[in-house]
């Protein structure tokens, strides 16, 4: 893990990636690289100096000054509005990090690996995936994204593209709607469901789950319900009730 | 030198003399944690003070319960940036339970059920700072959030009031615990913004 202080940063590209979600591109002066899975501390300040500063995951990995972040709205909030709604390419903020030592995944690490993602919390287990692809383990890999339809999805075209280009396989999740044509349920997934679209313990997986507290704590309950090891479970909560 | 966020600070939130630096106020109780969350019955749970030479001293939840307990109304500020105020607890001060241990050691190290520690410097659990508390707003401490009973140390960062704690080990020689072998800071005080390494 790196830390060092606030590193200027600049907004250098916006794409939206639903109708409340943006991935953002930030090039920040000396950043020094960073671990699949890390998150950043963003500062925001306002022209009068208010300050709010709040975590992001990053989805990229690797070397490189230009890191790629995505931000999903919720809808109250402070400052996750302003990002998804406001900032424009040329904006700037402050960063710092790379932060996280634990949520991470390195080439050459344990395998077989299962990533569970609800919402937002895809970013970090998106980097994981490219490093595993690009480790060459993207077999070992697997993949659940719980969305509530598929508008919802961070990544949707990325994830699926890299699925059938041999990256990490993907079982999409729907709780709320599903594509036409959809064969499976729809709804939150029960025991068997969460076992169909994993890895078994038996396989012995190092499991990664990131998303909204609540789903966090569902999907890790389930998991070691299933029979996996606490100690095999980690876990990141982006906050919410 | 800060840069400034074009546009940015139309919703911001209250300030308030008693949040440290870079925190912000929620009015919810967010979780944080490692894994999934121990669910430890209160007929199994059992706490233990070991002391620099090998002693230990342990309390069952029955004898927790018969020692003197305390009302704590407090701040809370995680290390993620949220902080909780006026928040109200119950639990047996640690000057309580040492009562019973003899030492000299100046740091400890806090173990929890599932297996997670966190290093604290034995003066910041004495004097009135630190408490293993079982009880939050009236009812007794949900899973989630450390029951049946955690470390509470409110002056530091929260991740050093350990959830599931079950044990103190008091050392001569201060040594990372989970956290902060990956990358948050050996001591925690957020006025100082002692966040990572
Ligand atoms: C390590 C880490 C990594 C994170 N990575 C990402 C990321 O990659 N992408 C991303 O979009 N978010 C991420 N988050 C969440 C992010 O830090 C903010 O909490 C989120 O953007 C809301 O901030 P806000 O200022 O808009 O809302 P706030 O003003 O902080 O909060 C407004 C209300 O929303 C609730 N709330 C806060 N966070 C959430 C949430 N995630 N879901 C539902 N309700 C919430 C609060 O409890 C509060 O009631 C991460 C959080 C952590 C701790």
């Amino acid at each position: 893990m790196i830390v060092g202080g606030w590193r200027p940063a600049e907004v250098v590209d916006v794409v939206d990636a639903s109708s409340h979600a943006r991935v953002l591109r930030v090039r920040v002066t000396d950043w020094p690289g960073n671990d699949a899975g890390q998150h950043i501390d963003i500062r925001l300040t306002a022209e009068d100096g208010y300050q709010a500063e709040r975590s992001y995951s990053v989805g990229s990995y690797g070397a490189g000054d230009i890191i790629e972040l995505a931000v999903d709205e919720v809808p109250d909030g402070e400052v996750s509005p302003y990002l998804v709604r406001d900032v424009a390419v040329g904006d700037q903020l402050e960063v710092k990090g790379p932060l996280g030592g634990y949520f991470v995944w390195r080439a050459g690490g344990v395998v077989p690996v299962q990533l569970i993602a609800g919402g937002s919390g895809i970013v970090p287990l998106r980097a994981i995936a490219r490093a595993m692809s690009d480790a060459g383990v993207a077999a070992s890999g697997r993949l659940l994204y719980f969305v509530r339809t598929p508008e919802d999805a961070i990544y949707r075209d990325e994830l699926t593209r890299d699925a059938e280009a041999g990256g990490v396989p993907v079982t999409w999740a729907y709780t709320r709607g599903a594509p036409d044509g959809w064969q499976g349920r729809v709804g939150r997934l029960d025991d068997s469901g969460i076992a169909a679209a994993s890895w078994r313990p038996d396989d012995e997986p190092l499991v990664f789950v990131c998303g909204p507290t609540r789903f966090v704590e569902h999907v890790a309950d389930t998991l070691v319900r299933l029979g996996h090891p606490a100690s095999s479970i980690r876990t990141e909560r982006f906050g919410g009730a | 030198m800060a840069v400034f966020s074009r546009g940015f600070g139309a919703r911001r939130r209250d300030t308030d003399p008693h949040l440290p630096p870079g925190q912000y106020l929620t009015e919810d109780f967010p979780v944080l944690s490692a894994g999934p969350t121990p669910r430890i019955d209160t007929d199994e749970w059992s706490f233990s003070i070991r002391n620099e030479h090998g002693e230990v001293v342990s309390w069952d939840w029955a004898q927790l319960m018969d020692m003197s307990i305390e009302d704590v109304s407090t701040d809370i500020h995680c290390v993620t940036r949220w902080s909780k105020l006026g928040t109200s607890w119950r639990g047996v001060s640690i000057d309580t339970l040492m009562a019973q241990v003899e030492t000299d050691a100046q740091f400890a190290m806090a173990h929890s059920y599932g297996g997670y520690t966190t290093n604290i410097p034995f003066e910041d659990l004495l004097d009135g700072k630190a408490w293993v508390a079982f009880e939050f707003d009236g009812e007794p401490l949900d899973p989630e959030h450390g029951g049946p009973a955690r470390l509470l140390v409110p002056h530091l960062y929260f991740w050093k009031s350990a959830k599931w704690v079950n044990g103190l080990v008091l050392m001569d020689e201060d040594a990372p615990g989970f956290w902060e072998q990956n990358g948050y800071n050996m001591h925690g005080d957020p006025w100082t913004e002692e966040r990572y390494w």
